[in-house]
């Protein structure tokens, strides 16, 4: 059976296989990875056709030159690394119909960092504990556990149905860089740090480090300084968690974080936040604002509610 | 203690205590072992870790306030609550030599001489307190102060996978080829850590581990079946102190 559907012709910066990550084994320490913008993975996902946690292509600011080996439907969503087909440009947040032979590449990077190709069917790669998500550093999941190199074939699961070809309404699209606050709910380890010092957390402003990967973003500002100590026993993180070091620098712990940590967690950025914090490149600059549990579950429930709406549109239920 | 606060929007976090202790620790598994029974709708998944639990949750089936009181109601029924029994799980580990560089060092620096420490390190039960750090990592209690060792002062680059150490007074199994500091005695063929396995991590947080000595031979042997995929550990119930 060879039902590859596409031949990764230059790899690009770090392009790995991602789906929605490896839920379900945290308790045992298992890193739980996944798109690190989710909700453009998902929606990429539903406009081809697939299901919300189908397996797509993720591109890092440079990213990869693919050939398509059979006719399919594939959409691009994330950040804006100028994709273009055969050489022309292509809109994004919309699917579209490619054949066989053409190529899709990407130009400068222009707004953000992350892109996901979804290709309708969903990229098949083996189920490593649930999940086809890349996990560079344990050699799992995607191919070979690793990032995608020149010669790399990708297989496509069947499609059943024709599939109808859709966009993402203008208004619904994410911004992403702009100067908009990041929203965070303190805690929590909120009495490690004075209310002075959480106030500076709050008004500072923070830069991107080059230390920033697919596991964190150290930011580097106005230092966060503790009450007595920085260690606490270990404990978990969860996705968007910020903690501070003895140093007093905040790093944003991502998709590939580890499961617990021994640092104070000063905050935790809000679900619907994480991917623009992710979306940022190094020396960019970030400010955060807190706001409540309610609020910020608010917002979840809206962007539940878009990506379920899709859902029922692509008759995925 | 029981204290319940949020953990940014998907997340809640339940504080049991504030220290490393087995009173503690085993609120930790009641209450692990109440979501694993309770099938909380919205409730995905959680992590227990040495004096608390954290939840994370889908907000659109359930909110904040509707699974903090849900959680609130199990306080009162962790008291009564029957445990499943807890298992000791048998590690098999070959000391000193090549597998393990350290184990001079450690005797050593203890006034023991290696045998000694070989059987104060195979005699007590290790309660997994939690897992992290790498996959299938477990943080283990009970180790005796007399093979206590500081940590290496320079961490090696490369520490093979299996290698059973001792940092301070902590002991603990490498699940994965990770650069490390700790003093490493000895090494155990068996995989903490197979993703591809039916079952891909062996340890749970709750259980114990002991220790068992192996020579040469057997550890080869041991190898052998767990590359075919025919070794079992062997498992016994937990008695006790």
């Amino acid at each position: 059976m060879n039902n590859a559907v596409i031949k990764v012709e230059k790899s690009g910066l770090s392009t790995s296989i991602q789906d929605l990550g490896r839920m379900g084994y945290q308790q045992y320490g298992m890193v739980v990875s996944g798109a690190m913008d989710p909700f453009a993975l998902q929606v990429g996902n539903l406009l081809v056709g697939n299901e919300r946690n189908a397996a797509g292509i993720e591109a890092v600011i440079m990213g990869p030159k693919l050939v398509f080996l059979k006719d399919t439907v594939i959409a691009i969503c994330g950040a804006d690394l100028s994709p273009q087909l055969d050489g022309k440009d292509i809109p994004m947040w919309k699917s579209f119909f490619v054949q066989k032979g053409q190529s899709l590449s990407f130009g400068q990077p222009k707004k953000g960092v992350y892109t996901y190709i979804a290709v309708a069917g969903g990229i098949d790669t083996p189920v490593v504990m649930g999940s086809r998500s890349t996990y560079v550093k344990a050699g799992i999941g995607g191919v070979n556990g690793r990032f995608l190199q020149k010669d790399d074939m990708l297989h496509s699961s069947d499609v059943k149905e024709k599939i109808r070809l859709r966009r993402l309404p203008d208004n619904l699209i994410p911004i992403y860089q702009s100067d908009q606050k990041i929203r965070v709910i303190l805690g929590p380890d909120r009495d490690a740090f004075s209310q002075r010092t959480v106030e500076t957390f709050l008004t500072g402003t923070y830069e991107i480090t080059k230390q920033t990967d697919r596991m964190g973003m150290r930011l580097n500002g106005p230092k966060i300084q503790h009450v007595s100590k920085a260690d606490i026993i270990s404990d978990s993180i969860f996705l968007g968690t910020i903690q501070v070091p003895a140093n007093g620098q905040p790093i944003i712990l991502l998709a590939d974080r580890q499961t617990t940590g021994g640092y104070t967690r000063i905050a935790t950025v809000i679900s619907v936040d994480v991917a623009r914090v992710a979306q940022n490149l190094p020396g960019g600059k970030l400010q955060f604002e807190e706001i409540s549990v309610q609020e910020a579950q608010a917002l979840h429930i809206k962007q539940e509610k878009i990506l379920r709406q899709l859902a029922v549109g692509a008759r995925i239920y | 203690m029981f204290q319940i606060e949020p953990f940014g929007d998907c997340g809640i976090r339940v504080q049991l205590g504030n220290s490393i202790s087995r009173e503690i620790n085993a609120k930790v598994r009641s209450l692990s072992w109440f979501l694993e029974k309770e099938n909380i709708r919205g409730v995905l998944e959680w992590i227990p870790t040495y004096a608390a639990v954290s939840i994370y949750y889908e907000p659109y089936v359930i909110t904040f306030e509707e699974l903090k009181k849900q959680v609130e109601s199990l306080e009162e029924r962790l008291e009564k609550i029957t445990l499943p029994p807890a298992y000791v799980i048998k590690i098999p580990v070959i000391y000193g030599g090549d597998a393990g560089p350290d184990l001079e060092h450690v005797a050593t620096h203890n006034g023991l001489n290696m045998d000694e420490v070989i059987h104060i390190h195979t005699s007590s039960d290790y309660l997994i307190y939690m897992m992290g750090f790498t996959p299938g990592f477990p943080y283990l209690g009970g180790m005796s102060e007399k093979v206590a060792t500081p940590r290496l002062k320079e961490p090696r680059l490369k520490i093979p996978v299996g290698s059973v150490g001792i940092a301070g007074s902590q002991t603990g199994v490498y699940p994965m080829e990770t650069p490390g500091g700790w003093q490493i005695i000895g090494r155990t063929p068996v995989k903490l850590y197979e993703p591809m396995r039916n079952k891909p991590i062996l340890l749970k947080a709750g259980n114990y581990i002991r220790f068992v000595q192996v020579t040469e031979s057997e550890y080869k042997e041991i190898e052998r079946q767990v590359e075919d995929n025919s070794y079992e550990v062997e498992t016994v119930l937990y008695e006790g102190e």
